[in-house]
């Protein structure tokens, strides 16, 4: 799956999470969980329900790599490959 | 003909205050409407009405104390009466249930007047609009902030703790876990707080009738804020008899219920004491508001890097700010100092906690 593929998976596990963040209205350079004011309790339960579907495994050590939309499709990305 | 009695506003609930009522003699109300202030030992609470009519006359008067079931109010014309049998299909019916929808208000479409599914959905009521919903929280956080900052004389202490070990441990432990069963750091700030109140219990207790009053249990209050502005603070309850695991799984049945308004009344009010966590948002640390009739209410900030001295060394680790503010009727900062001192002290056996 390429990125723009990855994005719509996040804007689905988001419209889980929290309804109410528009996901639509982010930047794919921009901070996510400061853009869409998610704390760590959501930001988890989006990494839960992307794990989930995406049958993944997402260490925290990697979590550096995920604070943007952008980088996030590109990580999920990668990481759906192997 | 109804009477209004004092309702049961908390498990452990047996009187209330009425402060003011919200009605007066001859006013129409509908079920769920304000009918009163009521006061009670943990909060100011607006008591909604269970029926709808008129009020005939309002039995208690404001400033008078009543225990659970004393008649307050006596509402009249309300509908006892035979409802007229109602022509609906059995879909209709379940669905008018479902959607909380008044039968005898529905114009049926069907033959003979029969009511249908399809009449259902255009007849359900309209959920409380996000404006009125945020208007009464609003509220209900300026009588219980005005009463606090009017009637608590706060002290305030605050303390940097390093959180190096905790974040050690919590790094090797999610390493071992899967996605669904890593913890975050805030279950390891709850359960410093409630093991410190077992050290230093002066500061789980109550304000009430001019004098402290200590609680057996220590429920934790954690302060869960709503995006769309608001905030609500459940309890977990005997915080510190819970693993880190155990904490976990009460803040995900917790926090996506207090987000969907769908906590209840006994969790939103038996609180011993109040932790708030702002570090999110990258604040250093919080100054709180006590919540009455608690005695203390513990702030952290972020965790982050924080330049740290130690054996004539410099260096950086993860430390958090810590802060207390204190009801100075109940304790005085020498009991606040020992209290924050044990927070920290757990925080550096995180595998005991």
């Amino acid at each position: 799956m390429n990125t723009l593929e990855m994005k719509q998976i996040v804007a689905e596990a988001m419209a889980q999470i929290a309804p109410e963040a528009d996901l639509n209205s982010v930047p794919g350079g921009a901070n996510l969980r400061e853009t869409l004011d998610i704390d760590s309790f959501d930001f988890l339960n989006l990494l839960i329900e992307l794990g989930k579907r995406l049958k993944i495994e997402i260490p925290e050590a990697d979590y550096g790599r995920l604070g943007t939309l952008d980088s996030l499709a590109v990580y999920l990305a990668e990481r759906a490959q192997t | 003909m109804a009477e209004y009695r004092m309702p049961s506003l908390g498990a452990d609930m047996t009187k209330g205050k009425l402060l003011e009522w919200r009605v007066k003699p001859g006013d129409t109300v509908k079920r769920g409407d304000i009918i009163a202030l009521i006061e009670t030992d943990k909060a100011d609470i607006e008591a909604e009405v269970y029926e709808t009519g008129v009020v005939e006359e309002l039995v208690a008067k404001a400033g008078e104390e009543l225990p659970v079931g004393a008649l307050m109010a006596r509402i009249g014309g309300v509908e006892t009466a035979r409802p007229p049998r109602i022509h609906a299909s059995p879909l209709a019916r379940r669905m008018a249930e479902k959607l909380g929808v008044d039968l005898a208000r529905v114009k049926g479409s069907g033959p003979g007047g029969e009511i249908q599914a399809k009449d259902i959905e255009p007849a359900a009521p309209q959920p409380v609009g996000a404006e009125e919903a945020g208007l009464r929280m609003r509220r209900a956080i300026a009588a219980a902030m005005s009463r606090s900052n009017r009637e608590i004389p706060h002290y305030y202490l605050e303390t940097r703790i390093s959180m190096a070990r905790a974040m050690d441990w919590l790094a090797r432990e999610n390493a071992k876990r899967p996605l669904a069963g890593r913890l975050l750091p805030v279950v390891l700030l709850i359960k410093a707080v409630a093991k410190a109140l077992v050290d230093v219990p002066d500061l789980n207790a109550y304000w009430i009738d001019g004098r402290a009053q200590r609680q057996d249990s220590i429920h934790v209050g954690f302060a869960i804020s709503l995006r769309q502005g608001g905030l609500v603070i459940p309890a977990i309850q005997d915080a510190d008899l819970k693993t880190p695991d155990e904490l976990m799984a009460v803040l995900r049945d917790l926090i996506p219920r207090a987000r969907a308004g769908n906590l209840r009344g006994a969790e939103v009010t038996s609180g011993t004491i109040t932790l708030t966590s702002l570090g999110e948002l990258g604040v250093d640390a919080v100054y709180g508001v006590i919540y009455p009739p608690q005695v203390a209410l513990v702030g952290f900030g972020r965790i982050g890097e924080h330049v740290w001295a130690e054996n004539g060394m410099i260096g950086a680790r993860p430390a958090v700010i810590a802060t207390l503010a204190g009801d100075h009727r109940a304790t005085d900062g020498h009991r606040g100092a020992q209290f924050l001192d044990a927070v920290d002290r757990h925080l550096q056996e995180p595998d005991k906690l």
